[in-house]
């Protein structure tokens, strides 16, 4: 499988996206809007609340090829459902400390704030995920036990 | 002890202040401990306490079939005791039907591939700071050995056992981690005698079993096993005592207790919180701080 030689220059790292519908969504969209540009290499699927991020979703997207992993939603406070963002900050300090032991790379893993203003934060914080996943590889690690039987 | 836990139980029995006892027995066709459930004073010479008593016998509390017994009595270790604390908080038991019958535990020792006892502690107690049942009804056994016992451990709890073998993990990098427990889940072979026997994983339909659709991979394999693993562990975040059952239950030797122990140890380092220590605590996941710590967030 693994037979044919290592070019990194042909690595197009895949991320995966978590974000709410109320506020990150709206942040990628305005990028959009505005024309800024971000790789594509960011897939982005829309929950209704950084509170319905299940930590096994994570999981799932490093299971299904995912070279990096963001979450991200409303800042603290504007949450359309009030708190769903508190109770996703706490699950995740918990969560990053046992994919740490479990030996799953938090360097992967990324979690942020971005508002329906803020395309530009949204463009940013793609480009660079992208950049570092790049120089950090393909997460084989993850993909070499998903094809083991 | 053994005739002081004996009498306590029949007298709980006589005076009809329990329906039942759930207490440890000799049940096994080759006389392994497990859980006994008496009825009537008569019965009382099944139940045993022992360093072999390694089942949570928390587990049946929220058992509908044990519920309907009616008052319950139920025997526990200092650890399980805590699982008692945190099902109350959960609103899984009704204390006002529970007598807590808590026994000063000296430790347990692991059993031997072949069934027989090894001269061994778990390692949960060679850290034990609580031999004496915490938040119980009645204590049996010997307060002031259990105390004794706390001292003694108290010095170097941090740095033994589990905390040790923690540690060591922890110095590694994060690919030998990923190489140390895609061994250990290799051996995995989704039993699902773990769950089985935590006290706290009592949902009527696990998340593992849903097919439609499918959260993960039902084979044993190691993708499905990691996902298994890290699921089981997460779910009992903030909610997990540390009793080990689910450990001592697993055929296949993983050392689910370090995982466990890395999500208390987090719970306790970012929000100082040690579950199923007071009554009427909410629960750690599914409440929040406005100044929880973020600073992992972009
Ligand atoms: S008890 Fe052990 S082998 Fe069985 S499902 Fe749990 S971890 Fe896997
Ligand atoms: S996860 Fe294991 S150690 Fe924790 S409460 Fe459940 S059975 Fe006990
Ligand atoms: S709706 Fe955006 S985080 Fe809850």
């Amino acid at each position: 499988m693994n037979s044919e030689p290592k070019n990194t220059d042909a690595f197009e790292p895949k991320i995966v996206a978590f974000v709410c519908n109320w506020c990150t969504y709206l942040g990628a969209d305005l990028a959009g809007t505005n024309r800024l540009e971000y790789p594509a290499n960011v897939r982005i699927i829309r929950l209704p609340c950084t509170g319905r991020v299940d930590f096994n979703l994570i999981v799932k997207a490093f299971e299904i090829g995912a070279d990096a992993v963001l979450v991200s939603g409303c800042h603290p406070g504007d949450c359309h459902y009030t708190a769903g963002n508190f109770h996703a900050r706490r699950r995740w300090n918990l969560f990053r400390e046992l994919l740490d032991t479990v030996g799953v790379d938090t360097n992967r893993v990324y979690f942020s704030w971005i508002s329906a203003a803020e395309g530009a934060k949204f463009q940013s914080l793609v480009t660079e995920i992208v950049e570092k996943t790049r120089e950090m590889g393909p997460y084989e690690e993850y993909q070499s036990i998903v094809a083991e039987a | 002890m053994e005739n002081e836990l004996r009498n306590a139980i029949r007298e709980l029995l006589e005076k009809q202040e329990i329906d039942v006892a759930i207490g440890y027995g000799r049940v096994g066709v080759d006389g392994a401990v497990g859980a006994v459930f008496v009825t009537s004073p008569d019965d009382v010479e099944q139940i045993v306490w022992n360093d072999e008593c390694r089942q949570n016998l928390a587990v049946h509390l929220t058992r509908p079939e044990v519920k309907a017994f009616g008052k319950i009595g139920i025997v526990v270790k200092p650890c399980d005791a805590r699982a008692v604390v945190v099902l109350a908080n959960e609103a899984q038991v009704d204390l006002d039907l529970l007598t807590i019958i808590g026994v000063v535990c000296s430790g347990i020792k692991r059993a031997k591939p072949d069934g027989t006892t090894a001269d061994e502690y778990y390692a949960k107690c060679e850290t034990c700071v609580q031999h004496t049942p915490q938040n119980v009804t009645l204590v049996v056994g010997d307060v002031a050995e259990g105390e004794a016992l706390d001292a003694k451990n108290e010095q170097n709890a941090a740095t033994a056992g589990n905390n040790a073998k923690l540690a060591k993990l922890r110095a590694m990098t994060v690919e030998e981690r990923f190489a140390y427990w895609r061994e250990q889940f290799s051996r995995c072979v989704r039993c699902y005698a773990c769950r089985q026997s935590c006290p706290m994983c009592y949902c009527n339909r696990c998340v593992a079993d849903k097919n439609r659709p499918t959260r993960i991979d039902t084979s044993a394999s190691l993708k499905g096993n990691f996902a298994w693993n890290i699921l089981r562990a997460f779910h009992l975040a903030g909610r997990c005592v540390g009793c080990g059952a689910c450990a001592s239950a697993c055929p296949a030797g993983i050392e689910l207790d370090l995982l466990n122990l890395t999500v208390s140890d987090a719970a306790k380092e970012h929000f100082g919180f040690v579950a199923g220590t007071e009554f009427g605590v909410d629960p750690l996941i599914g409440t929040y701080a406005d100044d929880d710590k973020e600073e992992f967030i972009r």
